[in-house]
């Protein structure tokens, strides 16, 4: 209750007219705790949920390093790295919030203006590099072919072991595919973008190029997706239906449906606190150089926005975990 | 607002000067748990990949049993080990950058304990259900619906 206090009255509400506070802590903090808990329980929600799904689906998940393998500006394959750099930005910006309440308790103006500086800077550099993984993860990488019933059909080089991309061995054939536009249909919704290559283009690629082989979804015993050989894979591609390229809410190249929907969910979620997150510590930032707490006597409101931005990165902490890690 | 802080982490082990340093020491153990996490995701020592003990027969006791010990029956070693660092990251990032470590019991117990409560129940009747359903699907007859 220290900062509504009603004129003139030395009654505070929240004190019950003592200076004894409920548990120690004042009614903002109190409140700031209610929503963390809440807001954690959501997050488990969410988190659970993926377990159920991956639970399910325990033998056809998608091995998160095999997807997540990218690094802004260097090509290759790099598992986790980037993923691990994010975590490390997220800590290190925890770190300077807490510098910055620790400096807000000593009522060093300066330093709190600097410290919460650098954990708006470490939160852009999060949102960014999630904007960017996002991206990346629609965007794709290798392609695939999903088949009536639903399954991914990748495909992998026979000789190397390694994935082949559709460009790779799909053929160009000259096909007629016209777009379909409003004056030509009664019943007009619109048109999906179209992959690529089509359908045909990657079957005939496939049967051109006998270095190629499908890859199921099923994990093997030694914890690796199923080769198939080349009769196997011909008689898998006969059911084929769509050729997919990156992800959507629908489709996605990588496996299972729920594991792009999951990402998008968990993930986008998470980004979604950040971003609120750096947006709050902004207007607090803007007032303590306005000088706001200066006036009020002390800085809680830096330590409230604290507690928040701290709860975005253990909310982190677990995200990294189920989807990266295990 | 309570300004004293308790200067100490690991129950006294390491124990600091001032609030400030403390804050660079837990950086420090959380960036290094982050790397053991790291590296052993990008190496995935052969040890840990496969569970340490074997599922009890099923029975009374087996069944009890393989309840009590899943995390070692079904889990691998690899995945205890992340979850578990996790939980220990957690538990850093809660009471040193939260400073739960310097409010008052109550309100501690009331914040950690709550979730724990739910979160684990949830995650209890949610895996139970997805374990039977995985069941379902790999010795039943229904093969694959969405």
């Amino acid at each position: 209750m220290d900062t509504t206090v009603t004129a003139g009255s030395e009654e505070n509400v929240w004190s019950g007219g003592s200076n004894n506070k409920p548990l120690g802590a004042s009614y903002g903090k109190m409140m700031m705790w209610f929503f963390i808990v809440s807001d954690a329980l959501t997050f488990s929600g969410f988190i659970a949920s993926y377990a159920f799904s991956r639970f399910k689906f325990a033998d056809s998940w998608p091995i998160a390093d095999e997807v997540f393998t990218h690094v802004p500006l260097f090509h290759g394959n790099y598992p986790m790295i980037y993923v691990a750099f994010m975590t490390f930005v997220l800590i290190m910006s925890s770190v300077t919030m807490v510098l910055a309440v620790d400096a807000g308790h000593k009522m060093k103006k300066n330093s709190v203006i600097w410290y919460m500086f650098f954990t708006i800077i470490g939160g852009a550099i999060f949102v960014g590099s999630q904007a960017w993984e996002w991206a990346t993860f629609i965007k794709g990488d290798y392609g695939a072919v999903e088949t009536k019933g639903g399954r991914i059909l990748q495909f992998v080089k026979a000789d190397t072991g390694e994935r082949a991309a559709l460009r790779d061995f799909a053929t160009p054939l000259s096909e007629e595919r016209t777009d379909h536009t409003s004056n030509k249909g009664i019943w007009f919704l619109g048109e999906k973008s179209l992959p690529s290559y089509s359908l045909n283009e990657v079957v005939n690629g496939f049967k051109s190029n006998s270095n190629i082989l499908v890859r199921t979804e099923n994990i093997n015993e030694e914890g690796e997706k199923t080769l198939l050989t080349r009769e196997e894979s011909l008689k898998r591609l006969a059911g084929a239906k769509y050729v997919v390229e990156g992800a959507n809410l629908i489709h996605n190249e990588y496996g299972s449906r729920l594991f792009a929907d999951f990402f998008f969910f968990i993930t986008g979620f998470h980004g979604f606190h950040v971003l609120s997150g750096v947006l709050i510590n902004i207007i607090i930032f803007f007032n303590v150089i306005l000088g706001t707490y200066e006036r009020r006597g002390h800085y809680e409101m830096v330590e409230k926005v604290g507690l928040y931005w701290h709860f975005v990165d253990l909310v982190w902490v677990f995200v990294f975990t189920f989807f990266y890690l295990v | 607002m309570a300004h004293e802080h308790k200067l100490e982490i690991f129950r006294g082990l390491w124990k600091f000067k001032n609030n400030i340093q403390k804050i660079w020491g837990v950086l420090f153990f959380l960036t290094v748990v982050t790397a053991i996490e790291v590296v052993l995701g990008i190496y995935k020592p052969e040890v840990l990949m496969s569970p340490w003990i074997n599922s009890f027969e099923s029975g009374w006791f087996g069944s009890t049993m393989n309840v009590i010990l899943s995390p070692f029956i079904y889990l691998k070693p690899l995945n205890l080990i992340f979850i578990v660092l996790t939980l220990v990251k957690a538990y850093y990032i809660a009471w040193d950058f939260m400073h739960l470590r310097d409010e008052k019991k109550g309100l501690r117990r009331a914040i950690v304990w709550t979730p724990v409560f739910l979160i684990g129940y949830l995650v209890f009747i949610l895996l139970a259900e997805a374990n039977y359903i995985y069941d379902i699907y790999s010795d039943g007859f229904v093969k694959w619906n969405f």
